[in-house]
């Protein structure tokens, strides 16, 4: 693609030049904002751990930035992200999976195009709009027959994986759509029926690709923030494994919720609640980069698997 | 999968059905998201009526729902992103040019390129924090001003800008960049004459949707400490500056029946209206000059 | 160059200008968009701190817009303590909100920065406990049983405080840390040596307790009267018993001062130096002058009387003096 410049112009040689760097430094502009985000992050963090032992923010079950006794366990916080988590994915990944199924192996190229662009709507809505939906609509007409508190995983859980359908859906139908005819057809010569084929030739043909989809929605989930903080609640608490009802009724508390109520507050204090935003700020960053990290590492091996 | 037992008719029935079914529950997942998102938003569209009118649009906020009203939130967000525009289109195009047609497919672009896609991944909130350690605290922009939520949230869509952008330059057809070099133009001159006019509408249209996503963004503004409530339209970069989500936001937690199901509601619908308008604009580009190449 | 132009760019030559017009057209107004914003700087009214006085201050704030379009009034709401710290007395913000007096600390930090706090007082609340209208085994606690619920290794279930009420766990809303209602609550209720609680639902969005509190027979929450007298039918207010029988929360026992001890005065902490701006002179003034209406009531808080306005107003125009002389 690249050709060579055989102007022996020097004015016109020196300009391209120097737009060249230009561009390059736009370019260099995306590694620049990673490193000041790793570098925001660390300063105050570094701060914070001088005075909280890493041991005791990662392995402490209570979480009290500002209320004395203060408390700088993360569990509860990473407890309640868990849930979100959790939920979302029971309702994101089977029905993303299936929407995929559906798109690239039974939908017609009529259907499909009218049906990509809806899905991809349910990833365009503002999140502050889905979290207001959860809290005056999902919730109430939950509560009909369940006995939810006002602020609870349930609605916002449901939300939040109505949000990332798109991404398990698009990302997997393009790895199922990469999948060669051939495995198809030599399917259908057996007699295999459009399940047999989906099910048993596509989706393991394409499981890398869809793996890639489920690691990067996951990490969207675990990463949203207005949904959780409108609908969901802000009680750090340690989640009870074995009691998998109330985990889901009752108000809960995520790591970004926690970050939204100290930043409502102390945002420009230098106290340690405010270092601690920065702890807890690295700690989501760490955990969804390497998620999309292998995401992305997955789906280019995907990619090379059918070209 | 396939048997040589000659008595298969049954089997093939069951399976058969089988098919069928797993056809229309497949079908039905694919329906199940944009369903309830359609009765969510009849819902909240059913609310609106009423209290989406002349008064809301052009009042400050108060907190007797019959007198509240959207008019700094809406400018503030306007403000917002048209700053984000300027600061994100030359750059965004900048480093697609780069990647498309400068940077050889060295270890420094893939770096790049990986790096991008990772950006693009990293939760809003954390963008957050970037921007009240960097723009509020380092450079002193100042806690909730146009210009640090407009830079908060221009770094936020960049690697989108610069994905679509990067799409749009591959699109373009190597052919007539040979042309163009045949004549014994120079790199530059291909760049500027032959390559970014072609790219052109693929660029604005995906620069326009980033925008569209840069309007709904809640986290980073509330981040970098915008204020709960504004009540005039910014008047300087260095203005407090409120926006349509946030202010939704706000609203969200007044639990009185006429905010939760009337003025909150209209606040969504008009943040929804806009939000369409800025999509449909890229769309109608996107058509019109797909239609002429 | 022309013709380099058109034939480089082969068919899409028209399309390309017009289209490059459309663009330059739409970026030159965009400019000008952003230069007349530039124009008219200043006029920056800024207002951090507390959620329980930030209703009164909405309402005024809406008011004093529709009078002064062109200046630029901003809340946000931090706590109290927030407020002065992170805002107020850092030099972030002209007027701090405050549900309880400023405390030496807070006026020594002011100090360093060199700002000035002007206490103006602006309302009246009754500081209400709020608990669920199904919950008709409770119309009042006493201050004691208060203490037990919200202390920090307090109690847990309703049962702990009297047998006859259910046997189920509390669910508790209340105010931030940074709030100035945090504080006078701890104050009034746990005193010094008793620690409030951590593990209930706490925010500076004092509306989201209301939506907590109708929602669960269980639950219980306490805030400005405000929120109460907005919401008098999803949420009930217990009466409060410090040692001289059950007084109900209202305006009119927050003005008496029988109702103990949780009745307190708001204020607005302006800093001086800030009154040199115009607008933030005329913000004042007209918040104070508003403060002894049924503006204040409106909101749902005991307006301050005339003389104390007039006294409020008289120290105001005195330091607007100093500050402008």
């Amino acid at each position: 693609m690249s050709q060579p410049d055989f102007s022996h112009d020097g004015i016109r040689t020196a300009r391209g030049k120097a737009f060249r760097y230009l561009f390059m430094l736009c370019a260099l502009l995306s590694i620049l904002t990673t490193v000041a985000i790793i570098l925001t992050l660390l300063v105050d963090a570094v701060d914070f751990f001088a005075e909280i032992s890493l041991v005791e923010f990662l392995t402490g079950t209570r979480w009290s930035p500002t209320n004395e006794p203060v408390a700088f366990g993360v569990l509860p916080l990473i407890s309640g992200t868990l849930v979100i988590t959790v939920g979302s994915a029971l309702v994101a990944l089977p029905i993303g999976l299936l929407t995929a199924i559906y798109l690239s192996e039974y939908a017609s190229e009529r259907r499909r195009a009218y049906l990509k662009p809806a899905l991809e709507v349910l990833a365009g809505v503002p999140t502050v709009v889905y979290g207001y939906f959860a809290l005056v609509y999902v919730t109430p007409a939950l509560d009909t027959f369940l006995p939810l508190s006002t602020f609870n995983a349930l609605s916002a859980s449901i939300m939040v994986g109505i949000m990332i359908i798109p991404m398990v859906s698009s990302i997997s139908e393009d790895a199922m759509s990469a999948v060669p005819d051939s495995l198809r057809q030599a399917s259908y010569g057996l007699g295999a029926t459009k399940f047999t084929v989906s099910t048993s030739v596509v989706v393991p043909a394409a499981v890398s690709g869809i793996f890639s989809s489920f690691i990067l929605a996951l990490s969207r989930a675990i990463g949203e923030t207005m949904i959780v903080a409108i609908a969901a609640g802000q009680t750090p608490r340690l989640v009870d494994v074995t009691d998998p009802a109330g985990l889901f009724l009752n108000s809960i508390q995520t790591m970004t919720a926690a970050m939204v109520q100290i930043g409502t507050g102390d945002i420009v204090g230098q106290g340690e609640a405010y270092k601690s935003l920065f702890a807890v700020g690295l700690t989501l960053f760490v955990i969804t980069f390497a998620m999309n990290l292998v995401s992305e590492l997955v789906a280019s091996r995907y990619r090379e698997e059918y070209r | 999968m396939a048997t040589d037992t000659p008595t298969d008719t049954d089997f093939g029935q069951v399976s058969r059905t089988k098919d069928v079914a797993f056809r229309l529950l497949a079908l039905a997942a694919t329906l199940v998201g944009i369903v309830s998102l359609a009765a969510l938003l009849a819902n909240v569209a059913v609310d609106a009526v009423g209290w989406l009118n002349w008064g809301f649009i052009t009042s400050p906020p108060h907190p007797d729902p019959y007198e509240a009203g959207f008019l700094p939130a809406l400018v503030g967000s306007i403000a917002i992103m048209l700053l984000i525009a300027l600061i994100t289109f030359p750059v965004g195009v900048g480093a697609a040019v780069y990647l498309e047609e400068y940077a050889n497919d060295g270890l420094l672009t893939r770096f790049i390129q990986l790096n991008i896609a990772n950006l693009a991944g990293v939760p809003s909130v954390v963008y957050g924090l970037l921007g009240l350690g960097l723009f509020v605290g380092l450079l002193g922009f100042g806690y909730g001003t146009v210009l640090a939520a407009a830079f908060t949230v221009a770094l936020l869509i960049l690697p989108i800008v610069i994905i679509s952008a990067q799409e749009a330059i591959r699109a373009v057809p190597d052919s007539q960049r040979q042309a163009s070099y045949g004549m014994g133009a120079t790199k530059w001159q291909t760049i500027r004459n032959v390559v970014l006019p072609r790219a052109m509408p693929g660029i604005m249209t995906g620069t326009i949707l980033a925008l569209g996503r840069a309007i709904g963004e809640t986290a980073p503004l509330i981040m970098i400490a915008a204020p709960t409530t504004v009540f005039g339209i910014p008047n300087s970069f260095e203005s407090k500056v409120s926006a349509m989500p946030l202010q939704i936001y706000t609203w969200a937690s007044y639990p009185e029946t006429e905010f939760q199901y009337g003025v909150v509601a209209a606040g969504v619908v008009t943040l929804l209206i806009v939000l369409l308008t800025i999509n449909s604009i890229a769309i109608v580009i996107r058509n019109r000059y797909q239609q002429r190449t | 160059m022309m013709s380099r132009d058109s034939t480089a760019s082969l068919p899409t030559a028209v399309g390309r200008r017009d289209f490059l017009a459309a663009a330059g057209v739409a970026l030159s107004g965009s400019l000008a968009g952003c230069s007349s914003i530039l124009a008219t700087e200043g006029d920056q009214v800024n207002i951090a701190g507390s959620s329980t006085v930030f209703p009164v201050t909405e309402a005024i704030g809406s008011a004093f817009s529709e009078e002064y379009p062109t200046i630029n009034v901003s809340i946000s709401q931090t706590g109290t303590g927030g407020g002065f710290g992170n805002f107020f007395c850092a030099g972030r913000t002209d007027i701090n909100n405050a549900s309880r007096e400023i405390a030496d600390a807070e006026i020594e930090q002011c100090g360093k920065n060199s700002i000035t706090p002007i206490e103006l007082t602006v309302a009246t609340d009754a500081l209400t406990v709020v608990v669920n209208p199904d919950a008709d085994w409770v119309d009042c606690l006493t201050v004691e049983q208060l203490r037990e619920i919200w202390s920090a290794d307090g109690a847990e279930r309703w049962s702990d405080i009297n047998d006859d009420w259910p046997d189920e766990e509390f669910e508790l809303y209340g105010a931030a840390t940074t709030s100035g209602t945090f504080d006078y609550f701890n104050e009034a209720v746990l005193g010094e040596d008793v620690n409030h609680r951590s593990d209930y639902y706490a925010t500076e969005r004092d509306r989201t307790i209301v939506q907590g509190v109708r929602g669960s027979e269980v639950a219980m929450g306490y805030f400005g009267f405000s929120f109460y007298s907005e919401n008098p039918n999803s949420i009930k207010a217990v009466s409060i018993d410090d040692g001289n029988g059950c007084v109900e929360p209202s305006i009119e026992t927050a003005m008496s001062g029988e109702y103990t001890p949780l009745s307190r005065p708001l204020f607005i902490y302006v800093a001086k130096e800030s009154l040199a701006e115009p607008a933030v002179r005329d913000f004042t003034r007209f918040y104070i002058e508003r403060a002894a209406t049924d503006l204040v009531s409106e909101v749902g808080y005991v307006p301050i009387t005339e003389e104390k306005r007039d006294e409020d107003l008289e120290r105001l125009e005195e330091a607007i003096e100093e500050v402008t002389a």
